[in-house]
């Protein structure tokens, strides 16, 4: 033990000699740590609000019935299924007003809630019979409780209604949901022997068919079928993990070069102790422990930094995630304690992965110096070859993705391997550049110029590698987020059509507001609006009313249309589905569907196809007229008005003072895009963080590379120097080719992260959201980037650079003197 | 079990099994309760019993269950137990609500048994909705699809004939139960003692059931026949504090004698006995706890606990001296509340068959 | 021919060959040698007799062909390669021409370091060595910071601090002029007599080799 202690001791020296090399281990692996480990953090903060929603609505992951045609339907149904033997239990869901503001109210029935419903049968259970007798109980989030700033017990009261039950913190649920027992439900939302659907649990013996039973007023919903928030949101936090891989990997480039580069110092050390009677085992093992030593502390400090990445990164995550999906994740970071295991696992296999191969050459060294001259050209173009090999194959594995893959996780897979391939393949091309300059050049000093260029290449690979991944992704997502952001603010211009937008309190109100719209000269048309919401292959979706106007006919974007498309939606039989429906459905122009409606199905052909980003559900848009025949029983509460601008402020003043109405229901078209593109920059914020930190990793890792490069190119520039060349020259020369290769790998990763751009626009994107945006390049963004990358390489390179430059000449004359 | 378990006889594993269904915070609820019978009905003796009315609920008590234990033979002789169990409990007395807010939360119990295996079922359901209750006439208890109900011309003085049926997710059974004589009362004219203070509950069965029916396990069907033995029991009273749970069996003789057995177990070891035997001619006769010796004598390890599955029973005032034998010893019901309930063979003095219980190991 | 105390290292019939450029090179074609307690031998030849190539295998460091290489008792042919580091860390002292010296540890700490891993650290006896070597104002320094012959000083001091059955230098003076080689070597002859350790050291100066108790030349592979 001692002895593993002293040799422990030895080997620790080095550092302390070498404080940077340390440094730059250890910021290599705090760095693959925390990014890592801050998307792990989001992304499980993310998971268990998914969880506590699914708890909440008992639904996502269990199978389902529901009323064919109406939201509820008599409990009457839920007793002769339960006597003809199904495992059913009731669920009936509304909405309350609290202090003005609306809450979610769910009702269940304890006594008969599946066992396998999450972790919802926890729910209620713990106190049955407070829960179920009259007062009952409501159960609501800790989030929930604070928001409405009361206490466990207190009985508020619904806007002019009764007092609720008790309030009961049941820190579980999902925010903005109030749970109370069945029974308490439908006479606070005065729905006396009204269900809004059934669970259905594990079978218990033999059920009768649910025909013979209930006839066709249920349905039932497979689980899965329904939109599951945690497959909505699955391609958001598949984003995430990229970006935390793609750290992790540039981390690791540098904790191997950091390694790499000790070991090579250490060696006379190594074999000093082999000679004065280190057995190698003990060596190896001493080396080991001494790198998980480091790893662990690295690891620590990361899991910290990861946090703290996190707690800076959530507020815009939650805020994406509820633009998006309406998924609500609290604002507060909690972490389980398997995260911190995890991150510190993540450390040290992460190092040792990245010191495998230098572990491997140790516990393979002689002891003696094998005398042979490194021959280090032959080795190099082994190597090169090896490389270019591996990368095209795996530029084929990408191609079949490509070809066969129709996953998201297949479009991933199509940018990994496309991004491991050009990494891979990026010192071959290096070197065909290289050696083409070494060809052509005259002078001797140029000629020595390409060629030691070359002989760098191997140690500074890796971090042009990473250099390349970094800003390939880069280029690649920022011109996703350039092409998203162009062409959604296009887009909303088209779909805010009309200049002011009204969403009155009730049809009176809405008669009343028509009916003084009139009487306003300014306002050039009234377009009413409508929604319903229906189901359509299984998934829920959206039906849109538009006006026949003018309006939209000039404006509403079509990505794709029949001949007079607005004509053909007049007789209430044609519709345009949204794009995403259309892919996900297969739908094309031309095709007929059937939407069930409160009185029946209705046919519909498709005659156009439009944009509809950011809507998780689909949609499809019929004339206002015939949504109106269709669903009579929605509310026509949202009016359109085509308004002079310069009167818009005037009118919308008027409107709120004459019908009581605020902000968020009389809006004029500049606020509605603000708002919108508020909600999508957030939405790609993320993104762009996570983008600037993996090209800081980068950065960092190019830096490491260079410093332990500097030292080991002393023997290679000290004859140079002997030979008459001024230290300034030759920090000059070296500045030059260190410029030159970043240069040449940062005009390489343009076209990689076009490609890269392309893959996300054409695959990633379509399978994730199920858009597709036309793919535009924006140079002046590349050059801005091209820029970005030359700094962070001049950055990395001037600190070597400048300490040679200042080198005392002595140590220059010891190469010679104290050769190895 | 023990401790907050501590109701009487098997209903109480009425009581008990909710309490398992609620875990602690439920249990502790009910421990107020526990100790006094806290606004539900109190059982006094000389009550007269009234049928069909008494066949039906009686929600002023707390608890109350309608208890089916069936002993049969398939044509190739194997032999089959069968259990069919409601239970009914009030989570808070006073008159009866409507609807939702009805205070009655039903639980049904369903098995089969036989030499190799055991299976049971479990299900729960809120009363004042239609999903589980009895009704006394014309004679129907229910839970979800269980039932136990009265055929047309059912005697209502022997509660027969009956159709009786359940279904777990890997059996079923729809059995006939048949009785040419009247229902028998239990202890008192009908008033059961738990231990010598107040603990009691109100106790008649029907022991002379003959069974005819078909029985599914696996999706292999049976026909069988054999003998049934209804109890019915109502109590608002727990047990005791100092007991932890009991022995009870129902005994079939094959000389056609009928014999109720239990004994309530103490934490001092002071176990209160009591048993009523019913003869050919139809007279009765109490047992007391001193005429009643039942020891165990093997023991079977389930989910860790030891449990006493073979007895000697000597009631020296009958001459009788019995050796009983599970049909199949590990017939444990993996319940919310865990018990052992099982068909039993006898020999010794007096052979025969019958149904044994235990609670509280 | 030795000195007539007991024989601490004892080579018989030792052969080695290196594969080099496809042929068999044989460098050693059956070695004898014998050295006592207390002796110092040179052994010398021109470059590529295998002078380095036998103190290799004495220490361990490569393993012979044929022969057998016996350290007092044991015998080192029959070692593996923990075997080999045991021996070497308890009962050896190398010395070699690049001081081999640990650069990111102290000289003090390069002194006591085998014999802390060996776990038969002397205060007493280091010490003395510090004294006898003259390193007493350079502990806290950086080997880079002495010169040559300060380095080496500080190589034959860590070598014998573990008191080793036999000191083995390969050309320890290689690096340093005549007049600190033979200061230095003077030094590592006063170290071998105080701890009674055999001394075998190779060398290509006949001079330095004349100031030894004894001299054998390699030759071809064979000691003439």
């Amino acid at each position: 033990m001692t002895r593993a202690l002293w040799i422990l001791a030895v080997l620790l020296s080095h550092w302390r000699r070498h404080p940077m090399q340390l440094a730059t281990l250890v910021i290599g692996l705090i760095s693959a740590t925390a990014l890592w480990s801050g998307v792990q953090a989001l992304n499980q903060q993310a998971r268990n609000s998914y969880d506590r929603a699914a708890a909440t609505f008992g639904g996502a992951r269990t199978a389902m019935l529901v009323g064919r045609d109406s939201a509820t339907f008599p409990q009457q149904l839920f007793i002769e299924l339960r006597r003809a033997g199904w495992p059913v239990s009731p669920v009936l869901e509304g909405r309350i007003q609290i202090g003005g503001r609306s809450f979610r109210l769910l009702a269940i029935e304890p006594v008969t809630l599946p066992a396998e419903v999450g972790n919802a049968p926890r729910i209620g259970k713990a106190n049955l019979q407070s829960f179920m007798t009259p007062p009952g109980e409501m159960l609501v989030a800790p989030e929930t409780l604070s928001d409405l700033g009361l206490s466990e017990g207190a009985t508020p009261s619904t806007n002019g209604g009764p007092p609720l039950p008790p309030l009961r913190v049941q820190p579980q649920l999902v925010p903005g949901v109030l749970v109370v027992d069945i029974g308490i439900a439908q006479k606070l939302l005065k729905m006396p022997d009204q269900l809004s659907r059934l669970l259905v649990g594990k079978a218990k013996g033999k059920r009768a068919a649910l025909e013979t039973i209930t006839g066709d007023k249920l349905r039932l919903i497979e689980p899965g079928a329904e939109s599951d928030l945690e497959r909505l949101t699955d391609s958001f936090h598949l984003n995430l993990t990229a970006f935390g891989l793609l750290s992790f990997f540039v981390g690791l480039f540098i904790v191997n070069s950091a390694i790499g580069l000790a070991f090579e110092q250490r060696l006379p050390m190594l074999r000093t102790l082999r000679a004065c009677g280190v057995s190698a085992r003990l060596l190896n093992t001493v080396l080991v422990i001494e790198l998980v030593s480091l790893a662990l502390v690295a690891g620590l400090i990361g899991l910290v930094c990861g946090y703290l990445i996190a707690a800076a990164l959530l507020p815009d995550v939650a805020a994406s995630l509820r633009g998006l999906y309406g998924a609500q994740i609290p604002g507060q970071l909690t972490l389980k304690p398997e995260w911190w295991f995890a991150g510190v696992a993540i450390s040290v296999l992460g190092a040792l992965a990245a010191a495998a191969a230098s572990l491997t050459k140790a516990v393979r060294m002689p002891v003696l110096a094998t005398a042979q001259p490194y021959a280090w050209q032959q080795a190099q173009h082994r190597w090169l070859m090896f490389q270019s090999a591996l990368a095209l194959i795996v530029f084929a594995v990408a191609g079949c993705f490509l070809w066969f893959g129709d996953s998201l996780i297949a479009g991933f897979a199509v940018l990994a391997a496309m991004l491991l391939g050009a990494a891979l393949i990026l010192p071959a091309l290096l070197e065909i550049v290289l050696s083409l300059g070494q060809r052509h050049a005259r002078r001797p000093l140029g000629v020595w110029f390409w060629a030691d260029s070359r002989q760098q290449l191997s140690g500074l690979s890796l971090a042009l590698m990473a250099l390349l991944l970094a800003l390939a992704v880069n280029v690649g997502v920022g011109t996703m987020v350039e092409s998203f952001s162009r062409t959604f603010l296009v887009w909303l211009d088209g779909r805010l059509a009309a200049d002011v937008y009204v969403n009155a309190a009730n049809e009176a109100q809405t008669a009343e507001i028509r009916a003084w719209l009139r009487g306003r000269p300014e306002v050039d048309a009234v377009l009413p609006g409508g929604r319903a919401d229906t189901q359509f292959g299984g998934a829920p979706i959206e039906v849109l009313g538009l006006a026949d106007h003018a309006t939209y006919r000039e404006n509403w974007p079509l990505l794709q249309s029949a001949d007079n498309a607005w004509i053909k939606l007049r007789p209430g039989d044609a519709c345009l589905v949204s794009e995403q429906l259309a892919r996900r459905s297969k739908l094309a122009i031309g095709d007929r569907i059937e939407v069930p409606t409160s009185g029946g199905n209705w046919p519909l052909q498709i005659v156009g196809i439009y944009a509809d980003y950011g809507n998780p559900k689909g949609q499809i848009a019929v004339n206002f007229a015939a949504l109106t025949r269709y669903f009579p029983e929605i509310p026509l509460t949202r009016l359109g008005l085509r308004v002079a601008s310069p009167k818009i402020p005037a009118l919308i003043a008027a409107l709120q003072e004459k019908f009581a109405l605020d902000d968020r229901n009389v809006a004029d078209q500049a606020t509605m895009k603000a708002d919108s593109t508020r909600i999508f920059n957030r939405t790609f914020s993320v993104t762009a963080a996570l983008n600037a930190f993996t090209l800081g990793v980068a950065g960092i890792a190019l830096l490491t590379s260079l410093l332990t490069l500097g030292n080991s190119r002393l023997p290679q520039l000290a004859p140079l120097w002997a030979i008459g060349i001024t230290r300034q020259r030759l920090a000059a020369i070296e500045l030059l080719k260190t410029m030159s290769v970043a240069l040449i790998t940062a005009l390489l990763a343009l076209p990689l992260g076009l490609l890269v751009a392309w893959c996300l626009l054409a695959v990633v994107n379509v399978k994730a959201f199920g858009w597709r945006l036309p793919f535009q390049i924006f140079p002046l963004q590349l050059l801005a980037l091209l820029g970005v990358a030359m700094a962070a390489a001049l950055c990395a390179a001037l600190l070597p650079v400048v300490r040679l430059a200042r080198m005392q000449p002595a140590s220059l004359i010891r190469i010679f003197a104290n050769e190895r | 079990m023990s401790g907050s378990g501590t109701i009487s006889r098997r209903c109480f594993a009425g009581g008990a099994l909710l309490l398992g269904l609620g875990g602690k915070t439920f249990a502790q609820g009910f421990a107020g309760l526990g100790e006094t019978a806290g606004g539900f009905a109190p059982v006094v003796p000389g009550k007269a019993f009234v049928f069909p009315a008494d066949h039906g609920p009686h929600p002023g008590f707390r608890v109350e269950w309608w208890y089916v234990t069936a002993n049969l033979v398939d044509s190739k002789g194997a032999a089959y137990g069968v259990q069919w169990t409601l239970f009914r409990q009030a989570i808070a007395a006073g008159a009866a609500l409507e609807g939702w807010a009805n205070q009655q939360i039903w639980m049904g119990h369903a098995a089969v048994t036989s030499a190799q295996l055991h299976r049971t079922s479990e299900t729960f359901a809120r009363g004042g909705i239609g999903q589980a209750g009895v009704e006394a006439s014309p004679y129907r208890a229910w839970i979800d699809s269980w039932e136990m109900r009265g055929l047309p011309a059912m005697n209502a003085a022997n509660i027969a004939p009956l159709a009786l049926n359940a279904s777990g997710a890997d059996f079923s059974y729809a059995l006939r139960l048949d009785a040419d004589r009247p229902l028998v009362l239990q202890g008192d004219g009908g008033y059961s003692r738990k231990s010598e203070r107040e603990q009691a509950s109100y106790y008649y069965s029907q022991p002379y059931f003959t069974v005819t029916g078909s029985l599914t396990i696996d999706d292999r069907q049976a026909e069988v026949t054999g003998r049934a033995w209804l109890d019915r029991e109502w109590s608002s009273q727990p047990l005791a504090p100092d007991q932890s749970g009991w022995d009870w069996l129902s005994l079939h003789l094959n000389s056609g004698e009928k014999l109720m057995l239990y004994r309530m177990r103490q934490t001092d070891g002071n176990h209160y006995g009591s048993g009523k035997w019913f003869a050919r001619d139809g007279t009765a006769l109490q047992i007391a706890s001193a005429d009643l010796t039942m020891t165990p004598q093997a023991f079977t390890e389930i989910e860790g606990r030891k449990i006493p599955t073979t007895w000697r029973i000597a009631i020296p005032k009958l001459a009788l001296t019995i050796e009983c034998a599970p049909l199949n010893a590990r017939s444990w019901m993996g319940t919310s509340f865990p018990y052992w309930e099982g068909p039993i063979f006898f020999s010794g003095s007096h052979a025969g068959l019958g149904y044994l219980e235990m609670t509280g190991y | 021919m030795t000195n007539g105390n007991p024989i601490v290292l004892d080579v018989t019939g030792l052969t080695k060959s290196y594969r080099a450029a496809g042929e068999e090179i044989a460098v050693l074609r059956g070695v004898n040698l014998a050295v006592a307690a207390g002796e110092s031998v040179a052994l010398t030849g021109e470059s590529g007799s295998g002078k380095s190539t036998l103190l290799h295998l004495v220490a361990g460091l490569d393993a012979a062909d044929g022969g057998e290489i016996r350290l007092a008792d044991v015998v080192v042919s029959g070692l593996g390669d923990a075997g080999r580091a045991e021996l070497r860390r308890d009962r050896l002292g190398l010395v070699f021409q690049q001081f081999n010296l640990i650069p990111s540890l102290t000289v003090e700490d390069n002194l006591v370091f085998q014999s802390r891993i060996a776990g038969r650290h002397d205060p007493a006896w280091h010490a003395e060595l510090v004294e006898r070597l003259g390193l007493g104002n350079f502990l806290k320094r950086y080997p880079e910071q002495l010169s040559g012959g300060q380095q080496q000083r500080v190589a034959i001091g860590r070598a014998v601090a573990i008191k080793p059955l036999l000191l083995l230098a390969d050309e320890p003076t290689g690096n340093l002029d005549e007049a600190t080689a033979d200061e230095v070597l003077a030094l590592a002859r006063d170290l071998v007599a105080r701890t009674g350790c055999g001394f075998l050291m190779v060398t290509h100066s006949t001079r330095l080799a004349a100031t030894l108790d004894r001299q054998v030349n390699l030759h071809a592979g064979i000691i003439t």
